[in-house]
């Protein structure tokens, strides 16, 4: 089946690229194009120019500064499963890269176009809630930078204007004794779109009280979000089975599946109970990466 | 549109196009006769139509022509004939991974783009490998076998060839370097015919 027609433009730089989203209403720019394509193909997304954004220097490369990750939007899940800066300071999101889609997928499919496409099921965006990542936007007009969590608006909708390229995403290196932990729920161990994902990421001191706690949940409600309320619960408190059930609990709150998928509220609490239990014993054991 | 000027390099040969720009690779790869890249699911599910793409393993169906302008493709054909067959290719046939034999083209270029990587894998890193190629004939279990065959046989090769004194080395790379430049990535694939 062959897909619509559009035009190409290749810019050679970020400015061009910007230039050109600015000036052009219907545009879509594309990395690794593993939603785009898919998309052209069935018809749901028919832009008049397409705007190869693939080989721009700044949305490459993950690079560690002493206080941030930051990664290029088109640096592709494969790349962040390879990368020695995320496997020690973000294991939480080689994890999620591990369960993305199936091995040729992981090979084009970009981090930038898993959360600009904003879909339920993103893997990537659970983990990089649970880092408190933000996005980097360029457009003519400048840059924002927006915390990941304002980012995501709804199913398949961002703040991003239409004008604005997502450059980057970055995080601030999570402490040493922080650990993280994703799971992923779908129909097959692989090559499928989550049910349900949970990531969290827990800190404790040396009394066992947990000095800090993110849960994030995509694919049980319309975008990824956080447990903010689960959380809470959590901050503060010895890390024992009743604090932990009690914040699974209130972290199943925080999902809004559809009606027809009510059982993806019992998915989400026996998961961050696992997860929330599995980083809880990590960091009695000193603590792992995040 | 403006057509895009692409040149496509495949199994060594080179291709110089003017394409509408919504033509994927996939298709541009058919319309060439490279007719063992398969066209299956066209959404990035199967990986029938799986190709190396500077070395990794890709849907050609989610790649658009253009994309792969001057980048080295490899095809299942360009990893060897029937004359010649790869060792992956010979241990499919081996085992009998193969039943109706849609899938085998992607799951050997899947299988290429492992054993370069790594050379011993264990079971579930060749299922991980494998994750993108759907097999809808015949289950799992014999192309496992196949590729760990492979392996096995990668890896007697490579030993083999290290293991030469040097004058014959040298003459190997001879051999090497006079080969038809669709044939990537084997050790030695002129002395493999000798063994077992």
């Amino acid at each position: 089946m062959s897909l619509p027609q559009f035009e190409v433009v290749q810019p050679a730089t970020l400015g061009e690229a910007l230039r050109i989203l600015s000036e052009v209403k219907d545009a879509a720019p594309i990395a690794g194009g593993t939603n785009l394509i898919v998309d052209m193909r069935a018809g749901t997304h028919r832009p008049r120019m397409v705007v190869d954004v693939a080989a721009l220097r700044d949305l490459h490369g993950i690079e560690v500064t002493d206080t941030e990750v930051i990664i290029g939007a088109a640096t592709t899940i494969a790349e962040m499963l390879e990368s020695p800066i995320l496997a020690k300071h973000a294991t939480v999101l080689v994890k999620a890269c591990s369960s993305f889609a199936n091995a040729l997928i992981r090979n084009r499919a970009t981090v930038g176009g898993n959360l600009v496409t904003a879909a339920p099921c993103s893997d990537t965006a659970p983990a990089l809630l649970t880092l408190d990542a933000e996005v980097k936007l360029a457009s003519v007009r400048g840059m924002r930078r927006v915390p990941l969590e304002k980012f995501l608006v709804n199913a398949f909708s961002t703040i991003r204007r239409s004008d604005e390229l997502l450059v980057s995403v970055r995080f601030r290196i999570p402490s040493a004794t922080a650990t993280g932990a994703f799971r992923k729920m779908g129909l097959r161990k692989v090559s499928c779109m989550a049910k349900v994902d949970v990531a969290v990421m827990l800190d404790g001191d040396s009394a066992g009280r947990c000095t800090s706690a993110r849960i994030a949940i995509a694919a049980a409600s319309p975008v990824a979000v956080r447990a903010r309320a689960a959380e809470a619960a959590l901050v503060g408190k010895a890390l024992t089975p009743e604090a932990i059930a009690a914040a699974a609990a209130l972290a199943a709150r925080a999902a809004a599946p559809r009606a027809r998928s009510e059982y993806k509220l019992r998915v989400v609490e026996a998961l961050a109970r696992r997860l929330l239990a599995e980083a809880a014993l990590a960091l009695t054991r000193g603590g792992s990466s995040a | 549109m403006p057509r895009k000027k692409t040149v496509l390099r495949v199994n060594g040969r080179q291709h110089e196009l003017a394409l509408d720009p919504n033509v994927s690779l996939l298709q541009a790869l058919r319309d060439l006769g490279y007719i063992d890249v398969k066209n299956g699911c066209e959404i990035g599910e199967c990986g029938a139509c799986a190709v190396l793409l500077n070395g990794t393993a890709v849907n050609s169906c989610m790649v658009l022509a253009w994309q792969a302008n001057g980048a080295e493709i490899v095809t299942n054909a360009g990893l060897g004939t029937l004359d010649k067959p790869h060792p992956i290719q010979e241990a499919f046939a081996d085992v009998g991974a193969v039943q109706c034999g849609y899938c085998t083209p992607g799951m050997v270029i899947s299988t290429k783009a492992l054993l370069d990587r790594n050379p011993d894998p264990s079971e579930a890193e060749i299922r991980e490998a494998l994750s993108g190629n759907l097999c809808r004939c015949t289950g799992y279990g014999q192309i496992i076998e196949a590729v760990q065959l492979a392996a096995s046989r990668l890896q007697a090769e490579r030993l083999a060839v290290a293991a030469m004194p040097t004058a014959s080395l040298t003459r190997e790379r001879v051999d090497e370097g006079s080969r038809s430049p669709g044939r990537v990535g084997e050790a030695n694939p002129g002395s493999r015919r000798g063994r077992t």
